[in-house]
């Protein structure tokens, strides 16, 4: 009984951890369907997002500080992504590769800013007291499970984020043209569609979401200078097996990394779970080279 | 063959590495050799990612399985090992007996063989693996960064048996030679500059030969060479081991200048600071490689220790620029036809403008 209380245990962590991938990783994908780049600079938005959550709640104290955070948050990194887009991303898309480096550039200087504004020892963001709580089930096939409100909270918002995108893309007239940019861009814009534009709002949105990320990992531990960079790693991984920009994708991919790595680490300790995770996505994608979902289409090169 | 001012040039550079020990000062030779030492894994970056289309974070793993294969023996030297003795860290560690894997290393033979053969095994495994189902590009960069990270964090956490995050150091002598004496850096960097020599004049020769083009046929149009009736999967392979085996070489001289090799050299960031080095100095240059690194490095020395914080800007205003206005880098400037060229060219016309006035 206690075995199976502690594996679920294991179980819930690595889908509150997948929750975490998933909105880190949600921006890096979308983008990388329509544009074929990858922001490296991506994990300085959740820094963005922690520290944007840190300053709003030494404004606004009190129990709701969080849940204003978090828009702050969500716009403060949405804006910085469309500037980064604007000037950066967008010159370079037609080489990727020069991309990745360019956004590099973007991020060491974005860390070493924050190192000089906030100190390199970070800063600590305390949880409000209504999410201090913990669960614990006492009946039941799973009696001894502790649930963190915390790690509940996670859940609930990458829930609402994965919502709201899925009727953004599938019911709005903008979702509409992202699908079809992510599907033909020079047929799309033969049409009429701004592709322009739908690049540049993606990419926003993107980085808004990963900004949300960051306030939520503001609540699990202290905000650094490179508090990103342990996470972006795993949502770079989480964009190869997922397929090309694809929700459904992305979020498949986030909770088998999620729960890989929980259940790994029972067995062995964080450094080898990491080496093993690489070893599991060069197998994985032995098998599947295009990830768990692909997306069918015509073109040769993708 | 008419001699141009290129060959001058190029005599003169020679010249001034060979007999740079009996010029420059201990100091400047030992930083001019470690630069040298990771000029050779620029040469291999070249090799993949300019002529390649390969882009590779994660030359920091080639060049530590070089670094650390010839470090554990340069540990061993000097101990009985048969008689239980263990180097330094792992008595502090608490290690009871020599881990299995250290002893063939008490070989020079065997050391020196590993620097080059385990960085080349490793290399070529990996990107068989990940090339054989058509995965490129991006996704290949990204792996290769997931590789560096999992390489570092394993030598950091495995304390007792790589040294952990200090490293391997305190080292004093290679089979018997005391390799501390000035006398013998001055040889080290002797065969830093021979295999700089060696490794400039050999990627010369292999990208002149119909393996060079087919490489470079990869890199342009992947398909077409399939469509063609070529696989181009040895050209890729083969590319990315020989940059393995240049990374491991350039580690292994570079552990015996430094007389360290640690994490901190071959992790996330590490490795793609390599990459800026190629990119500034020009990626479809060989020269441009070595000079590159050789730049960014002396720079990074000069004000890194200065102005720490002012490095980390600069260091990535430099990656945004040079991939910006300098896709060709530094070399660009030079080769004829280039649009750097012609930016160049009009930069010095107007100075001439305005010396005729």
């Amino acid at each position: 009984m206690q075995e199976s209380a502690f594996l679920l245990g294991q179980v819930f962590n690595g889908v509150s951890v997948a929750s975490l991938f998933v909105l880190a990783a949600l921006g890096l994908a979308l983008s990388f369907g329509l544009m074929r780049v990858i922001n490296m600079a991506h994990g300085e938005m959740l820094m963005l997002g922690g520290y944007l959550a840190y300053m709003t709640l030494s404004v606004v104290p009190g129990p709701l500080g969080i849940l204003v955070a978090l828009p702050v948050a969500f716009l403060g990194a949405a804006l910085l992504g469309a500037v980064l887009e604007f000037a950066v991303i967008h010159r370079l898309s037609a080489r990727p590769l020069d991309t990745l480096l360019a956004t590099w550039g973007v991020s060491l200087v974005l860390q070493q800013a924050a190192r000089n504004l906030f100190g390199a020892i970070g800063v600590q963001v305390i949880a409000p007291t209504w999410l201090n709580h913990t669960v614990t089930l006492h009946s039941g096939p799973f009696s001894g499970l502790d649930l963190p409100f915390t790690r509940l909270f996670i859940l609930l918002v990458a829930a609402i984020v994965l919502g709201a995108i899925a009727l953004l893309l599938n019911k709005t007239r903008l979702g509409l043209y992202v699908r079809a940019v992510n599907q033909d861009r020079p047929v799309a814009a033969a049409m009429g569609v701004n592709a322009r534009l739908v690049d540049l709002l993606v990419f926003s949105l993107g980085t808004g979401v990963a900004g949300l990320a960051g306030v939520i990992l503001a609540l699990l531990g202290p905000v650094t200078p490179t508090v990103g960079q342990s996470y972006i790693v795993p949502a770079f991984l989480v964009v190869i097996l997922g397929g090309l920009g694809s929700l459904v994708g992305t979020t498949i991919a986030s909770l088998i990394i999620g729960l890989f790595t929980a259940l790994i680490e029972i067995f062995v300790d964080v450094s080898v779970a990491q080496v093993l995770l690489l070893v599991f996505v060069i197998v994985f994608i032995q098998f599947r080279p295009q990830g768990v979902i692909t997306v069918r289409s015509r073109a040769l090169e993708g | 063959m008419k001699l141009s001012a290129k060959h001058y040039v190029g005599a003169a550079v020679l010249l001034f590495g060979a007999f740079a020990p009996l010029i420059i000062n201990p100091y400047e030779l030992s930083l001019l050799g470690r630069f040298l030492a990771l000029s050779i894994l620029a040469m291999g970056i070249m090799l993949i990612w300019g002529e390649g289309g390969i882009l590779s974070l994660g030359q920091g793993v080639f060049f530590g399985l070089g670094g650390y294969a010839l470090a554990l023996h340069l540990k061993l030297e000097g101990l009985d090992i048969a008689n239980g003795d263990m180097p330094d860290f792992m008595t502090w560690s608490g290690v009871s007996a020599l881990p299995y894997f250290w002893y063939p290393f008490a070989n020079p033979w065997f050391s020196l063989a590993c620097v080059v053969l385990i960085p080349g095994a490793v290399a070529a495994a990996f990107s068989w693996l990940v090339f054989r189902r058509r995965i490129g590009g991006v996704y290949f960069a990204l792996i290769t960064q997931a590789l560096a990270l999992a390489f570092s964090t394993l030598l950091i956490s495995q304390q007792a048996y790589t040294g952990g995050f200090n490293g391997l150091t305190d080292y004093s002598t290679f089979d018997g030679f005391d390799i501390t004496s000035t006398g013998a850096a001055q040889v080290i960097y002797w065969i830093t500059f021979a295999f700089v020599v060696a490794a400039y004049f050999t990627l010369r020769w292999l990208l002149s030969t119909r393996w060079g083009i087919m490489l470079r046929a990869t890199r342009d149009g992947e398909n077409r060479v399939r469509f063609l009736g070529h696989n181009p999967l040895p050209y890729k392979v083969g590319a990315f081991t020989i940059a393995g085996i240049l990374a491991g070489i350039g580690g292994a001289l570079f552990t015996l200048h430094a007389g360290v090799v640690s994490p901190a050299l071959v992790g996330v960031v590490p490795s793609i600071e390599m990459v800026v080095w190629v990119a500034l100095g020009g990626r479809n240059v060989l020269w441009g490689a070595i000079a590159g690194t050789l730049l960014v490095n002396f720079a990074k020395d000069q004000i890194s220790s200065a102005l720490p914080s002012l490095w980390l800007y600069g260091l990535g205003a430099l990656f945004i620029f040079a991939v910006s206005f300098l896709p060709a880098g530094i070399a660009g400037l030079f080769k004829p036809g280039s649009p750097e060229e012609r930016v160049y060219r009009r930069i010095l016309n107007r100075r001439k403008l305005e010396t005729a006035e």
